[in-house]
């Protein structure tokens, strides 16, 4: 006997003791699928026959049951199900998760389950047990249909138990295999002019054979076209636009889902009684004028239809009226229900309609929703659905989404016909500021943010951010950020070259090189590294590229933040005067039509130093200088008048004399990067990414075309603009790397903080996956401002050394990874939580504790 | 990092003596942070000057580091002034290179030890906070003679001022024993930060070099304070300890009080009366389930727990820091489970939706909004009025016009380091009034606070009630 089951199912075993469930299960189902009351009474009470336990066994049991039914897996209950009380919450539980209960009956003769019961030393309950069970069991089999059990399978005897064979099945909904591409349609409403008009232009041939009268329609690229739903009523051909999507769906040209008017048509064909309203008269005075043949076939074709699909791998939903995450590929009456209906709230607009309820808003799956089911003007994007019912009918369009291009096809209705009770089409009033996204995206929600969570990236493996840096980032955040709108990346943290073994030397470009060259990179880049401070700037065209490109109102044409997200100018008039600098000389440069973008995002370096790091310079970094410089030369003084009478302190004199000039050159290494800031003339800004523009995130781009590209901010004005001076070095080639110590050499030795060496292609990877993005390599009197200002006395430099580079890489790498991920998803037009994810993951990794003077 | 002292009382050279350091010799001392170098770099008979240099190991100060973090954890960076300043190192080591004679002790001129002598002291350089004022009020009611050289940030930045670095000259005659132990008390004082934590056994130390004379130092309060790291605890059991073997004069003492009081109680007033306010509002809508958003540290909901009308009270704060402070403050690891179960605390922000917060009667926002920016406003309002909207919202926020009555208060300053703005009633109003008419609210206005007549009070309330609620 072959029993076929849903391949997601609540499977209940009905049977006394005795009965065999437990072997049943075994055989046929694997283990982790199979709950058994038994063992959770073990699980709780230590003793599996603890009747006692019974109560606490079956939390544990619905609880597990739960947890796997929303995981979407298949569940085994082995139990004796024998009373409908047990069976109820079970029931229920299948009816949450929007899973199809199955009972398998075990009605075994109870001489069967005496004799087995016999053989095992832990059943020692008398035969009354067995009995009174088989009772129930026999009671049971008349209600089980009643009680919810869609697939209910009576096995009478061992040989029949032993026959079995299990068949899962997939659901209907499930054809993930169909991976298109797709033409969705929205709601036709019997409009078949401007069906056929769609499809021409969407490329298909729709030609009608002469002897079958059938429809035959085709696509050279072998699209498929996917309806919606709500085919029929208030439309002028109904019967036409059937026999369309009929013939088409019976010839593998399109897939169908049923709408909400399609569901009442069927019911009404099946003669039950319905209210002739909405738009059901036309379809029924046109369906009048065809032969009976017809009307079967249009029933048994409704009748066929299955409430959603899940397509191309589980990618795309295609619902009526959508479907949230939780009931995708489920199959329920619940879901059939959401899928033609939606949700209402139970309140009624102004119009007396209900007051839909936006499940859209609250969207988080990862599988694209296309619906229709509410007429809306324009189609629109909210976190990864789109309503593509643009009301034909109603004089509107015939809108179809293109699938994967996530192009929008429309054709425009010939004529009104059907008035909605609610205006759909804008009134005189304005076009909203902002899309619904944007709207949306106004305020972000905690849940996205909050505990510990998992990012996938596309360049690097899942980043998972742990609670409690989620917990210090949200403080930061909240607190300091600016409007998340903007925020659309942060940089990584950069690890410096492995220490140097050099005399004198922390940090040397040979460590540099050897890393490149270790790790597969032959070619790469050396870069002067400005000592300022990290800034990203994004600036836009105008204020209306920074509305419709960010969704930001009134906070002017860009930003400019510092690596924790704060913004950088304090001054407001500072800061407008800054980004018009930029966006004039991007101007000039010629941006906006070579990159066809609207704005820009740069990551750059900002000096001086000390107009942004004031506090701290004037708190820590003079105020050592200042402390030392007074001390010293006390202490010099003091030792030399002490030699002539004591000579044994001429190694404590020397000693201090190198102290004291050591101080000296610290002081002379921060004066460097300071100068006094009246006005943006004094500001210098060296951008060395050019990260993302309207649809593209530069990563494909190697740092020759950053560079290059960039210089032509310096040429457009040189005043602001610092063009950073770069090497290309071939790793593998001594005389090219010892040409690049050189320049570094004569870089660090006139001041200069050092270079950041980088791949020449913007991501490496080597059969590890990535390789660092960029390695810096600091000068020996730069370091003084990290390492103290003796750090260079030969006892010190020593114990310097011992310092590990693996968190701190480790660290830069998942940064860099979700940096990228935030502007790729948001040059992808992903909702903002999406990309907010990954930045706001990105400064909860800068809390981790890492050793700051990497 | 460098202490001199000199003497010309002659014979100058019984200093050695004194100090039991042989000033024909240099010494050397192994610290546990560096080392210490006593030389003399002048020994006659009619002058002889003892120096003690601090050598500190400024890598092992990081590396080896068990203490705390210091003023800004600047002990954690190898870029920090303690290897050349004279700071609590420095007391540390007076203490185990002259501890004979930090005692009184002399071997061979017990006489000298016990004797005032004319000293001059150098040290450089010392870190104070509070500049100049602080130094000679610490060191004048001692009798000393103070000549402090400041130092400059860098004079090549002049716009960037003066820095808290002093080169400082003492004179006076003083028993060295005594001249010892000032400098132990003080030079960490004026630095106002320690190298160590700070204990119990601190305040012996304290007792034991200061008892002779700080309870007559007229800056005992401020001397002590420093000196014990502001914990309140140990600083009034020092001050007690100090003052029960001075004979004070108790009516002065009772003035003094009665002043310092004063100020607390006027703060100590607004903060109630706002609480008072706040409760009092909460009452009357009726509020069951309350919400406090931005709780901090807890004030208002040890309040709102007293009152049984409040059967749930969720806490809600950005920082983690301050609700771990609430918890402890609240003692909810030891409340009843039934009032434990009143009482919940989470993390959360204002500026992002959160579904924990739907469902409630009332929702307090007490000082609060004018710690956002004022871009992120919006988002607040929709987070609070149209996601969460709980049927009452009472909120309050400083009235900008009342801070000309703060004396302390510079013209056009907020009154907190935190806050993005401060609104006058005019402004609050219309903001508040906007956001009762946006999302379906009424809204009324209450002063919180003595109310001037042309300024108004200090604080400001809008409470607001969801309209065709109740």
């Amino acid at each position: 006997m072959n029993i076929k089951i849903p391949e997601l199912s609540l499977v209940l075993l009905v049977g006394p003791s005795g009965s065999g469930k437990s072997t049943f299960a075994r055989k046929h189902f694997k283990a982790t699928e199979i709950l058994s009351s038994d063992y959770c009474r073990g699980l709780v009470s230590d003793d599996e026959n603890n009747q006692a336990a019974t109560s606490d066994a079956f939390d544990v049991l619905n609880f597990i049951a739960g947890k796997r039914l929303a995981a979407g897996k298949l569940t085994v209950i082995d139990a004796t199900n024998v009373q409908d009380e047990a069976r109820k919450p079970l029931v229920q539980l299948a009816r949450q998760y929007h899973c199809l209960p199955v009972a398998i009956v075990f009605d075994l003769h109870d001489k069967v389950c005496h004799a087995r019961n016999k053989e095992r030393s832990d059943r020692t309950f008398g035969q009354h047990v067995v009995r009174q069970q088989s009772q129930q069991l026999r009671r049971s089999l008349r209600t089980l249909e009643k009680e919810g059990f869609r697939y209910v399978y009576r096995l009478e005897s061992p040989e029949e138990v032993e026959a079995v064979t299990i068949v899962r099945q997939p659901l209907w909904n499930n054809k993930k295999e169909e991976r298109g591409p797709f033409d969705i349609i929205g709601d036709v409403h019997g409009c078949f002019d401007e069906l056929k008009r769609l499809l021409e232009t969407l490329g298909y041939h729709v030609t009608r054979e002469a002897e079958t009268a059938r429809y035959a329609v085709t696509h050279p690229a072998g699209r498929k076209a996917v309806f919606l739903g709500d085919l029929v009523d208030r439309g002028p051909s109904t019967p036409e636009v059937l026999r369309l999507v009929m013939d088409m769906t019976e010839s593998g040209a399109a897939l169908c889902v049923p709408g909400n008017h399609d569901m009442k048509l069927l019911r009404k064909l099946k003669g039950r009684d319905v209210q002739i309203t909405h738009g059901l008269a036309e379809s029924l005075a046109q369906l009048e004028k065809e032969p009976p043949a017809f009307h079967e076939r249009v029933t048994a074709f409704l009748q066929g239809l299955v409430s959603h699909y899940v397509l191309d791998d589980g990618e795309l939903v295609v619902a009526h009226a959508g479907l949230k995450r939780e009931m995708q590929g489920r199959g329920s009456g619940k879901v059939k229900d959401f899928a033609l209906y939606g949700e209402t709230t139970g309140e009624t607009d102004e119009f007396g309609l209900p007051v839909r309820y936006n499940w859209a808003a609250e969207y988080r799956g990862k599988a694209m929703v296309v619906y229709g089911h509410t007429p809306v003007p324009e189609p629109e994007w909210l976190n990864r659905t789109i309503n593509v019912d643009t009301g034909c009918v109603y004089g509107g369009k015939l809108t179809a989404l293109r699938y994967p291009e996530r192009e929008l096809v429309s054709v425009p209705a010939a004529h009104t016909y059907y008035e909605s009770a609610k205006p759909f089409l804008p009134q005189d009033e304005a076009a909203p500021v902002l899309t619904a996204q944007q709207q949306h995206d106004d305020v972000l929600d905690i849940q996205d943010v909050l505990g510990k969570r998992l990012i996938k990236t596309r360049h690097h493996h899942t980043v998972t951010i742990r609670e409690e840096n989620a917990i210090a980032a949200l403080e930061v955040m909240s607190r300091f950020a600016i409007n998340p709108k903007w925020l659309i990346y942060l940089p990584p943290t950069m690890s410096p070259s492995e220490t140097s073994t050099r005399d004198g030397y922390l940090e040397h470009p040979s460590e540099a090189f050897g890393y490149y060259r270790h790790n597969g990179v032959s070619r790469v880049v050396c870069e002067e590294k400005h000592m300022g401070s990290r800034a990203v700037v994004i600036v836009c065209r105008d204020e209306d590229a920074a509305r419709s490109r960010f969704g930001v109102v009134g906070e002017g044409i860009g930003t400019c933040f510092t690596r924790t997200g704060r913004r950088f100018f304090s001054d407001d008039t500072l800061e407008r005067e800054f980004l018009e600098a930029v966006r004039s000389a991007v101007e000039q440069a010629g941006w906006w039509d070579q990159l066809s973008t609207d704005w820009v995002c740069l990551d750059c370096e900002l000096m001086p130093w000390s107009a942004k790091a004031q506090e701290l310079l004037r708190h820590q970094y003079v105020a050592v200088g200042a402390a030392s410089r007074a001390a010293l030369p006390e202490v010099v003084a003091l030792l030399e008048q002490s030699n002539a009478t004591n000579p044994d302190l001429g190694a404590l004199k020397e000693r201090f004399v190198n102290r004291a000039t050591m101080v000296d050159q610290y002081v002379a290494a921060y004066r460097k990067y300071c100068w006094s800031v009246r006005s943006l003339a004094d500001y210098k800004m060296a951008p060395f990414h050019l990260l993302a523009t309207e649809g593209k995130v530069h990563t494909d781009q190697d740092h020759i075309w950053h560079m290059e590209t960039l210089a032509t901010l310096n040429k457009a004005n040189p005043s602001l603009f610092v063009a950073t001076p770069y090497r290309v070095v071939d790793v593998t080639d001594s005389a090219s790397e010892e040409e690049a110590i050189r320049w570094w050499a004569t870089l660090t030795e006139a001041g200069g903080e050092g270079t950041v060496v980088k791949p020449f292609e913007f991501i490496a990877t080597n059969r590890r996956g990535l390789v660092q993005p960029a390695v810096k390599c600091r000068g020996r009197e730069y370091l003084r401002i990290i390492y103290g200002p003796e750090y260079s006395a030969p006892e010190h430099l020593e114990r310097l050394r011992s310092r590990g580079l693996s968190s701190k890489r480790s660290l830069a790498l998942r940064e860099f990874a979700l940096g990228i991920e935030a502007l790729e998803r948001f040059v992808r037009l992903e909702p903002l939580r999406r990309v907010h994810e990954c930045v706001f993951g990105v400064l909860a990794l800068e809390s981790e504790p890492v050793d700051p003077r990497l | 990092m460098l202490l001199t002292i000199t003497t010309k009382r002659s014979p100058a050279t019984d200093l050695g003596y004194l100090l039991h350091k042989n000033p024909a010799r240099a010494h050397e001392v192994s610290l546990s942070f560096g080392k210490a170098h006593v030389f003399y770099p002048e020994a006659k008979p009619d002058c002889c000057t003892a120096a003690l240099l601090l050598d500190l190991d400024p890598v092992g100060l990081v590396r080896n580091r068990r203490g705390p973090g210091g003023e800004g954890r600047a002990l954690e960076q190898y870029v920090n002034d303690r290897p050349y300043v004279a700071s609590s190192f420095m007391s540390v080591a007076l203490s185990q290179v002259f501890g004979t004679a930090m005692a009184g002790r002399s071997k061979e001129r017990q006489e000298l030890a016990e004797q005032a002598l004319p000293f001059h002291v150098k040290v450089a350089v010392v870190p104070c906070r509070g500049g100049e004022p602080v130094l000679r009020k610490v060191f004048e009611p001692l009798g000393y003679t103070v000549v402090v050289t400041r130092h400059p940030l860098d004079e090549t930045f002049p716009e960037w001022g003066e820095s808290a670095y002093f080169t400082v000259e003492l004179r006076a005659v003083h028993r060295l024993k005594d001249l010892l132990a000032h400098l132990y008390v003080l030079l960490p004082v004026l630095d106002d930060d320690k190298h160590y934590w700070v204990g119990d056994d601190e305040l012996q130390k304290l007792l034991h070099h200061g008892g002779d004379w700080l309870a007559a130092h007229p800056e005992r309060e401020l001397i002590v304070q420093r000196y014990l790291k502001y914990q309140k605890r140990l600083t009034r059991r020092a001050l007690a300890q100090l003052v029960e073997d001075e004979e004070s004069d108790p009516d002065a003492e009772a003035e003094i009080h009665a002043t310092e009081e004063a100020v607390v109680e006027e703060r100590i007033t607004l903060n109630q009366q706002r609480h008072a306010a706040v409760v009092a509002a909460l009452k009357a809508t009726g509020a069951k389930r309350v919400l406090d958003l931005g709780c901090g540290e807890g004030k208002l909901l040890r309040v709102l727990l007293e009152e049984k009308a409040f059967s749930q009270v969720v806490g809600m704060d950005v920082s983690y820091r301050a609700l771990e402070v609430a918890q402890e403050r609240l003692h909810l690891d030891r409340m009843p489970t039934k009032q434990r179960e009143r009482i919940t605390l989470f993390q959360g922000a204002l500026t992002y939706r959160d579904a924990r917060l739907e469902g409630y009667d009332a929702a307090t926002v007490i000082e609060v909004i004018e710690h956002l920016d004022p871009h992120r406003l919006s988002s607040f309002e929709r987070v609070l009025f149209e996601a969460a909207k709980p049927r009452a919202v009472i909120l309050t926020t400083p009235n900008a016009e009342y801070n000309v009555k703060f004396e302390t208060l510079p013209a056009g300053k907020l009154r907190h380091k935190d806050h993005r703005f401060e609104w006058t009633r005019q402004q609050f109003q219309h903001w508040a009034m906007g956001v009762a008419d946006r999302f379906g609210y009424s809204v009324r206005f209450l002063p919180v606070g003595p109310e001037d007549a042309v300024v108004g009070a200090p604080t400001q309330m809008g409470i607001f009630a969801r309209m065709g609620s109740r």
